[in-house]
């Protein structure tokens, strides 16, 4: 079922939190709300649930208007970060509990209880209590209780920052298995561009309040509208360089680095620029040949990550497939491939 | 009651003998424990003046269980009156401070905080100065020397205490529980009923054997609000028996005495764990 938010506020007393948000999520969709904590993601979410009542604006389901609407009569399924298990009941009840309270018949509840379990693998776990279950597991509990009504909408709340690494991996594909499955319509919020780009159809990236932009996971990456979007997306991180333009180029410094791109024709000598460069972009390959002394080298395993100083004191990053020849201190030689490289003026904005 | 509790006694792992410590509160503890010993000795023997040793056993102190004293009501209604009267207070007070204290915790109430302050205020007004206006008041509506008046009286200065208790155990279920209630679709009450009270049972649970507690030691207001025979309770009929000037009998005296006390011994015994509970500040689920 389609959502649609539109032009959402909302506010604390005086605090303005979210301002005219426009946002659609499409009937079977799954979409990430991404941003820094305090940049509103979780309140859109409380919102489309029914905890919060929007300041004003709408919000529809499919096309009916549910701004009004108390959250017990919206049919949402919500995973809390905490998963906000029922302590005192046992992990049948738990499941069981929003058709209890909708006076379904205990046969029938049971029967629907064991489907769904057996649907997030927990069937053998069904009388054990919260306490005596590990996170991954907690979690499933969670979902299955979200999803036994059949819900509309599917909420997931940082579904995943409370397990351990390994764990996470799991569930972040038993997560998309189970939202594929169900064709339930899903919003998932997160802190954690790697949980975004893995299980979302399209990412909704905020900040104070505002989505920056709205694109499929490798579309934003690889043309990312701001600067703030670039260096939120990518692991490790983007690494920009302060400069300014000039005939048409990039140049770093006084006599520094200069970089003839595309982007720059008619911008202005003397505008000042940041130079976006993802780590994998500099490095053996690309065309452009860069100076500069390593500070910091660390492997991953198969791959090895550098910190580069160049003259003027800015640092790029570069990930490479692992050799031994370079270490912290040695002076390097290695390539830029300038385009690839995204320009953005100084108020963030791509050009 | 006169022992300490010991603090985690599954734990061996003190660093040092714990015998001197022992031998030390025994030592202070002595005193005590020869007044409960000698308490009960007395209820069953009579001993000759002055001596300290008891001469002979009698269960004459205990005949006030299977026979009226003239004068005095009959000692099974005054303890079925005090069961009442403890009763029912634990009810009334359950019943009020545990939604009271979910209000005040998580509804946005008007004049929530000059709520919370006024309980407060009330819980330090000593009952006492209230008493004689009680007294007219209970007379006024024709409540006087009646259990349900003294038992109304007594629940409601012991509701302060209750709800603050409540409020500050509720303050610590998590929030995403009752989020979770709701988008489940449980109806508010539902919510705090099915989900949210059992959160709290132990605090509950420690909340009623209080009040059971204090309501049975209640003096004062079963005093002046219902000394009638009909409705008495045993702390009044204990104070009879001490300001009864004609028929002064210490055996007898100190046999109702140790009575008076068992229920709430044999309470402590099975529910101290519970009890702790509401010092402790904490639920354990």
């Amino acid at each position: 079922m389609r959502i649609l938010l539109d032009k959402f506020s909302k506010s604390f007393g005086s605090t303005r939190i979210i301002e005219d948000m426009d946002l659609e999520v499409g009937s079977g969709e799954m979409l990430a709300l991404l941003g820094p904590s305090g940049c509103g993601k979780s309140t859109t979410l409380f919102a489309v649930c029914g905890i919060h009542r929007p300041t004003s604006g709408r919000i529809l389901f499919g096309d009916r208007d549910v701004t009004h609407l108390p959250s017990q009569e919206r049919n949402v399924g919500v995973v809390f970060q905490s998963y906000a298990l029922y302590p005192h009941m046992t992990v049948e009840e738990n499941i069981g509990f929003p058709l209890m309270v909708k006076r379904v018949a205990a046969a029938d509840i049971k029967k629907q209880v064991a489907d769904i379990a057996a649907l997030v693998h927990i069937g053998d776990l069904l009388g054990r209590r919260p306490a005596q279950l590990s996170g991954g597991q907690q979690q499933r509990v969670a979902l299955a209780r979200a999803l036994i009504r059949r819900p509309d909408v599917l909420l997931l709340d940082e579904p995943l920052a409370n397990l351990d690494a390994k764990l996470r991996l799991d569930m972040r594909s038993e997560i998309r298995r189970l939202q594929k499955e169900t064709g339930i319509t899903a919003i998932l919020v997160t802190h954690d561009q790697v949980e975004a780009m893995s299980m979302c159809d399209r990412i909704a990236i905020m900040k104070s309040g505002e989505i920056v932009q709205i694109a499929t996971p490798s579309d934003m990456y690889k043309d990312p509208r701001t600067s703030f979007v670039a260096s939120f997306l990518g692991n490790p991180p983007i690494s920009f360089l302060k400069g300014r333009a000039q005939q048409g180029a990039f140049v770093l410094g006084e006599n520094g680095l200069r970089l003839p791109l595309a982007a720059l024709s008619g911008i202005a000598d003397g505008t000042a620029l940041s130079l976006g460069v993802r780590p994998e972009h500099f490095g053996t390959a690309g065309g452009v040949p860069v100076e500069g002394r390593v500070v910091f080298a660390e492997t991953q395993g198969r791959e090895n990550l550098y910190d580069v100083v160049l003259p003027d004191g800015s640092v790029l990053r570069s990930i490479q497939p692992v050799r031994d020849d370079v270490k912290p201190g040695d002076s390097v030689r290695w390539n830029l491939d300038s385009a690839s490289t995204f320009v953005f003026a100084a108020d963030g904005q791509r050009l | 009651m006169a022992e300490k509790p010991q603090i985690s006694s599954n734990t061996t792992s003190a660093n040092f003998s714990s015998l001197p410590v022992i031998l030390l509160l025994g030592l202070f503890s002595l005193p005590l424990l020869v007044m409960y010993a000698y308490l009960f000795v007395d209820t069953i023997s009579d001993t000759e003046v002055g001596s300290l040793i008891p001469n002979e056993f009698t269960l004459r102190h205990w005949s006030f269980l299977w026979e009226t004293k003239t004068g005095k009501p009959n000692i099974w209604l005054v303890t079925l009156n005090t069961f009442i009267f403890a009763s029912c207070i634990t009810g009334v007070i359950l019943t009020v401070s545990s939604m009271a204290g979910y209000v005040l915790s998580r509804l946005n109430v008007p004049a929530r905080g000059f709520f919370l302050a006024g309980v407060m205020v009330l819980h330090a007004f000593p009952s006492v100065t209230l008493i004689i206006a009680i007294f007219i008041v209970l007379q006024w509506i024709g409540l006087y020397n009646s259990l349900i008046g003294v038992i109304l009286v007594k629940a409601a200065v012991e509701l302060p205490l209750g709800i603050w208790l409540m409020k500050g155990f509720y303050d610590t279920v998590p929030w995403e529980i009752e989020m979770a209630g709701t988008v489940d679709g449980a109806s508010r009450f539902t919510v705090w009923r099915r989900l949210v009270l059992p959160q709290i049972k132990p605090a509950v649970m420690a909340l009623g054997l209080f009040s059971f507690l204090t309501g049975w030691s209640e003096f004062i207001m079963p005093q002046v609000l219902a000394p009638g025979a009909k409705v008495q309770v045993l702390s009044v009929y204990l104070a009879s028996l001490i300001i009864d000037d004609n028929n002064f009998d210490f055996g007898t005296f100190k046999a109702v005495g140790v009575f008076y006390v068992v229920p709430v011994l044999i309470l402590y015994v099975f529910f101290q764990k519970h009890l702790m509970n509401i010092y402790g500040g904490g639920t354990k689920g």
